[in-house]
């Protein structure tokens, strides 16, 4: 078997001809998602690279799924432009496949969306190493099965993307970014919840809860003109609450240094587990309450939570008692889904309908 | 119809009167606004409970019987349309809104709540359901999340698909699934059941409870008004806004013939004989788009317009939008009977596929009055025709079909919002390949084997020629 191949057909022969179960792996920079367990085999998919399609005044792309999504922001910017979800991990050369088949966003995918959000078409090769799409290349599409945003969070279990099409959007020209200290989450999430009554539109709102308080980081994006009206407002709201304490503006360098240790999960001991956890706000708290001493960190306006820790079967059996599911990223792991997902018996239907034969792993 | 068992079943399910046989009682459920075609259904039940639409739903599978989700019957591609031996579940009286967190910024409610009810609900708080189709005033959350429906507000954030965080469903053998939850993530671990579920146009399942998010009000909004002596120069204007780096909340365009319409219907007080009309509107916070519109402006004046209005108020804002609002029903005057389509083509192709349009309306000897949401290149071409004609409706749908392949050959596709249904499942072989489209088979086969939800939608009919079918 071709374990690493350079194009499409090289895919479907690899599919058909695979002696075991095979996991797909792009930049590696996301292991637990890409590390194969006993019998099954890595098809390094990083071969598949290059941009197909890009015309600027279409505000769409198409590249293979191999391309690393460092490459692509490189071309959108040239063009002033680039992709709204905050794709995590880019210097650890994330790939587009990577991302959409294990849905990591960053924090910036506040203000519009996440990958789901922007994908618009998807080739894959199914289990039976056929080559099938869905979606299209155009921002508006109705017709068939939404496949591309199924393939969001596959893992790999359903099919090997190998093209994916993007919506993308014009480039904020200017940031800034606000940091207030709060005593605890549930302050800083009290002052989220102020926010969401107002129409103050915010890049991402991230909460840091340290030993000794929480900081509410909060990124504005637009027109440079209108930033520091916009910063200054922001930070005079938040201050009408008594539990609001320092505040300091961030810009330039300092600031997109920031979000650069969110998007490159720097702030995690090094070979620390790391787990990403959807959760609706109000449970931030509960879960807050059984964290300890783990090291992490709440994006969108904690409707995600981060968590780095070695006690995998610890955080797993919390997720379990709260129902709530999580996602390994890193560290050792037999299956990097944590916790209580819900919806397994229509998923199910639908790998029996694409990998009838689990040449993708029997998982779902 | 005593003696008919599965008839019988559902009487032990529902009261008379929510359990319709007879034929007057019947007659509204048999079109939906594809009014060109009505089927009969064997019945319409009425259900107020979630628990009815599941038990329905398990008598449907038991017995092999058909079945038609519907809302307000707005499907603009005959999506309800009935199935003859089939039933109607009409989901009107399963409008709950179960939740409402205005601090998570999330509702949830059951699929026959009114679109715009959900607006109206979240308003106190300052929040509203971005989604605003056309029909909102009346067309439900459960068509909306089974078509995916888009609307003029598309351009920023989304359409339906991109505002549901949750779902629970029957699915058509009648297994109840949920997934995804409060969490503006979605589903966010696992494959997004979500993505797959929204658009699938009634042929999984009956959704129960949706999950949707809510956005806050927008602060300022800044509606220009521009009119054109071409519909050639609006698209390049359309053009600049875009390469301005500029990100509008909606970008509409009307031709002569809608604006003509929307004048006599609603009396906008559009600038009299313009070629096109273009609305370019901006959202968002006070500041920053304060600053947008000094960049837009200039490029608008700069763009050949005839005439440029700004509005100064709400008021002259909810006037501009009037008559695009309201220009299907209103070229509907103009003509005994029309066909609306929705293809979509690479926005920078706008210009080329207008006067194909144009093209093909000379040669069919049919007027097409043009509406469409230049931001996004979803066309929707208004074919005028009269049903009293012998072969007209025919003849418009020939001069439909061949708009939808001028799409694809563009690049586009057969359908931006208003989804394929009935309509247009005749051109999906022309949009997918083979594999794709029985992938997209396979995948439905196992979630209705027996292939009872929503019957007729979607998939060509397998083994009738392309023409002759709807």
């Amino acid at each position: 078997m071709n374990e690493k191949p350079t194009n499409i057909k090289d895919v479907q022969e690899a599919t058909l001809t695979a002696a075991g179960p095979i996991l797909p792996r792009g930049g590696g920079s996301k292991p637990a998602l890409s590390t194969p367990t006993n019998g099954v085999m890595t098809l390094e998919m990083g071969g598949l690279s290059g941009i197909i399609e890009y015309e600027p005044e279409e505000y769409t792309f198409t590249a293979l799924a191999g391309t690393t999504v460092a490459d692509v922001m490189a071309a959108l910017a040239e063009n002033g432009q680039y992709l709204p979800f905050d794709p995590l991990l880019v210097e650890a050369e994330a790939t587009l496949g990577g991302t959409v088949a294990a849905n990591t966003s960053g924090s910036g995918r506040f203000r519009y969306g996440g990958v789901r959000d922007f994908v618009l078409g998807a080739r894959f090769v199914d289990g039976r190493g056929q080559l099938a799409r869905g979606g299209g290349k155009v921002v508006k599409n109705s017709a068939g099965f939404d496949l591309p945003k199924f393939f969001v969070g596959s893992l790999g279990r359903y099919g090997l993307l190998v093209e994916l099409s993007f919506k993308v959007f014009p480039q904020p020209p200017a940031f800034q970014t606000l940091r207030i200290a709060y005593n605890n989450l549930e302050a800083a999430l009290r002052a989220t919840f102020r926010l969401a009554q107002t129409s103050l539109e915010m890049d991402a709102v991230d909460l840091l809860p340290r030993r000794d308080g929480c900081a509410l980081l909060i990124r504005l994006g637009g027109l440079a003109e209108a930033l520091p009206a916009r910063a200054t407002r922001l930070r005079q709201f938040l201050q009408e609450d008594t539990e609001a304490g320092e505040a300091s503006i961030f810009s330039d360098e300092a600031e997109a240094q920031l979000w650069q240790e969110a998007n490159s999960l720097s702030w995690t001991p090094a070979g620390a587990s790391v787990v990403k956890i959807p959760l609706a706000p109000k449970q931030a708290p509960a879960l807050e309450a059984r964290l300890g001493d783990w090291p992490r960190r709440y994006t969108c306006a904690a409707n995600v939570a981060w968590v780095a820790t070695e006690e995998i079967a610890a955080l797993d059996h919390t997720l379990n008692e709260m129902g709530l599911a999580g996602l390994q990223l890193r560290g050792q792991t037999t299956d990097p889904i944590l916790g209580r997902r819900r919806g397994a018996a229509l998923a199910q239907r639908v790998k029996r309908a694409l990998d009838p034969k689990a040449v993708f792993g029997t998982n779902i | 119809m005593a003696q008919d068992p599965f008839l019988r079943a559902l009487s032990q399910l529902y009261p008379p009167d929510r359990l319709l046989t007879q034929k007057a009682q019947l007659m509204t459920y048999e079109s939906d606004a594809l009014t060109a075609f009505q089927v009969r259904p064997q019945a319409v039940v009425l259900p107020t409970t979630q628990q009815e639409v599941i038990e329905t739903v398990r008598l449907c599978h038991a017995h092999g019987v058909p079945f038609v989700a519907r809302g307000s019957g707005t499907s603009l591609s005959g999506g309800s349309l009935p199935v003859p031996d089939g039933i109607v579940i009409a989901l009107n009286r399963l409008n709950r809104i179960i939740k409402l967190d205005p601090e998570q910024r999330t509702a949830v409610v059951e699929p026959g709540v009114v679109n715009l009810h959900i607006t109206e609900a979240a308003a106190p708080y300052g929040l509203y359901f971005a989604p605003d189709p056309s029909s909102q005033p009346v067309c439900t959350i459960g068509g909306n999340v089974a078509f995916n429906a888009g609307g003029a507000h598309c351009l920023k954030y989304g359409m339906t698909s991109n505002h549901v965080l949750g779902l629970k469903a029957v699915l058509a053998d009648g297994e109840v699934v949920e997934f995804g939850g409060e969490s503006v993530e979605g589903v966010g671990v696992g494959p997004d059941l979500i993505g797959l579920f929204v658009g699938c146009e009634g042929l999984f399942g009956v959704a129960l409870e949706i999950t949707v998010r809510l956005m806050p009000v927008v602060e300022r909004y800044r509606t220009v008004l521009a009119a054109y002596d071409s519909l050639e120069r609006a698209g390049k204007a359309v053009a600049l806004v875009v390469a301005a780096g500029l990100l509008p909340g909606a970008i509409e365009i009307m031709d002569r013939l809608a604006i003509k319409a929307a004048e006599t219907a609603v009396h906008a007080g559009y600038p009299p004989n313009a070629a096109a009309l273009l609305i370019v509107e901006l959202e968002g916070e006070a500041e920053q788009v304060e600053q947008e519109f000094q960049q837009l402006l200039p490029v608008i004046e700069r763009s050949g317009a005839t005439e440029v209005r700004v509005a100064q108020n709400a008021e002259e804002r909810a006037t501009i939008w009037k008559g695009r609002k309201g220009a299907f029903s209103a070229v509907g005057r103009l003509s005994p009977d029309y066909v609306v389509q929705d293809g979509v083509v690479p926005r920078g192709h706008l210009g080329e596929a207008l006067a194909e349009i144009d093209r093909l309306s000379r040669e069919y000897g049919l007027d097409v009055a043009n509406v469409f949401h230049a931001g996004d290149g979803n066309l929707h071409p208004l074919i005028l025709y009269d049903g009293q004609q012998p072969g007209a409706l025919e003849h418009a749908e020939k001069l439909a079909g061949e708009i939808l392949r001028l799409c694809i050959r563009l690049g586009g596709s057969i359908t931006g919002e208003h989804g394929v249904g009935m309509e247009k499942r005749r051109y999906m072989p022309e949009l997918f390949d083979p594999v794709s489209l029985e992938t997209m088979r396979a995948i439905r086969r196992q979630i209705d084997p027996k292939g009872i939800a929503n019957p007729g939608k979607m998939f060509p009919a397998k083994d009738a020629p392309a023409q002759s079918q709807p």
